[in-house]
């Protein structure tokens, strides 16, 4: 039982940690300097509520883990994220698109896992949420500006959204894990956070003038809460992993 | 045996490594001083989660305390309750102006969010300035430009 507390904490730094990479590969490479500050100061919170997750597993797990063994030291199979935070960024519409579905997500799953039975996960939540508010605003606010904008921008706005829309499904459909997680109330039921997410994604949808067309009703991609992985993952630890397989247990 | 009260007042010598107009006192990151024997630990609250400056703040607060001659510092992360500009000290607001930095403006319970808020220029008062970026150079600052006196400045966002 305890192991698989330590695997839903996983799953939590690990949804934190792959988010906060994909949005620090826009450091140096933002359309305005002002975008740039604030994707890596999104990326940067987020790395820094995995390490927190991270820090407690190791806690857990004791011997001679610590808060680096997970992101350096496991393979692909082992990262319990889900498929929408490890997609390739694309363009900035799609990244856009991406954080608009996972910080409203974010925000309502926080809010939500402030609750949880487990001090040390409810006390990360709610630090986390007060950071988590920025990012929702602030994703939110690209997506109406972009999609009650030019022609092109509803355009480009229209099309990452649509393109990113079936990677949203499976952060509401839990796993084996998860419901095991509810029923000791470390985590939190999923399908009211559903509820409040459609109902915050429909607001800015409306405001921003867009509309998502679904057309492939409930399905969705599944698989990354299982360590079921696209092959995108393999390139991003590649690069995230880089060092420490090049030059095992270096230290600076 | 050393008291509390000598320990806060070395802390006064910690300064906030990307602020250091404000020492770790002003910045309200201190939660406790614990004396027990020989060991004395240091209990404080993270600002923000991936806030590169917490490493710097613990470690400087060590050596401090092992340069004044202490040999067993031990300084503690306590999540919760989390850290919130509310406890920035008056002093520390004040410094930070000086320093340039248009201090927080609001108590968080008042304006979570700080929608339509208004940021007096630190250096010429005016507070007809405008919101360039609510993400600035580090995580716990906004970017502002005064409409008056035409100069930028970085505002210590509420949290
Ligand atoms: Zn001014």
């Amino acid at each position: 039982m305890a192991d698989n507390k330590l695997d839903y904490i996983l799953q939590l730094a690990d949804n934190a940690l792959i988010y906060g990479h994909r949005l620090s590969e826009w450091t140096g490479h933002g359309p305005q300097l002002e975008v740039d500050m604030a994707l890596s100061n999104i990326s940067l919170d987020n790395i820094g509520a995995a390490r927190s997750f991270y820090q407690y597993a190791a806690e857990i797990e004791g011997g001679d883990k610590t808060e680096d063994s997970y992101p350096y030291l496991r393979d692909v199979r082992d990262f319990k994220n889900v498929l929408l935070v490890e997609i390739p960024n694309g363009d900035f519409a799609k990244t856009i698109a991406r954080s608009f579905y996972f910080d409203c997500f974010q925000f309502h799953f926080y809010t939500a896992l402030q609750q949880s039975s487990d001090e040390r996960i409810a006390a990360i939540a709610a630090k986390s949420i007060k950071e988590v508010t920025y990012h929702w605003r602030y994703s939110k606010g690209w997506v109406i500006k972009l999609g009650d904008g030019t022609e092109v921008s509803k355009a480009k706005m229209q099309e990452a959204l649509n393109d990113v829309w079936d990677y949203a499904g499976e952060l509401f459909a839990p796993n084996k894990l998860e419901l095991e997680m509810q029923a000791q109330r470390i985590a939190p039921d999923l399908a009211p956070i559903k509820e409040r997410w459609d109902n915050s994604i429909n607001e800015a949808l409306k405001a921003a003038t867009l509309t998502i067309t679904d057309e492939n009703g409930d399905w969705h991609h599944n698989g990354g809460k299982d360590g079921k992985h696209s092959e995108h993952l393999g390139f991003l630890l590649a690069e995230l992993q880089f060092v420490q397989r090049a030059y095992p247990n270096s230290e600076w | 045996m050393v008291n509390k009260q000598e320990i806060y007042s070395l802390l006064e010598n910690v300064c906030d490594p990307e602020v250091p107009a404000l020492t770790v006192l002003d910045l309200g990151v201190i939660r406790d001083v614990i004396i027990e024997e020989d060991l004395i630990t240091v209990k404080i609250t993270p600002t923000y989660s991936g806030c590169p400056a917490m490493n710097t703040i613990s470690a400087n607060i060590k050596f401090e305390l092992l340069a004044q001659g202490f040999k067993n510092v031990k300084v503690e992360e306590v999540l919760s309750p989390s850290w919130t500009t509310d406890w920035m000290s008056d002093e520390g607001k004040r410094k930070l102006k000086e320093f340039g930095i248009a201090p927080p403006q609001y108590k968080t319970k008042d304006n979570p969010l700080e929608e339509d808020a208004i940021v007096p220029c630190p250096r010429c008062d005016s507070k007809n300035t405008k919101l360039v970026s609510q993400f600035g150079s580090t995580s716990c600052k906004a970017l502002y430009k005064c409409l008056d006196c035409l100069e930028p400045f970085d505002y210590f966002k509420c949290h």
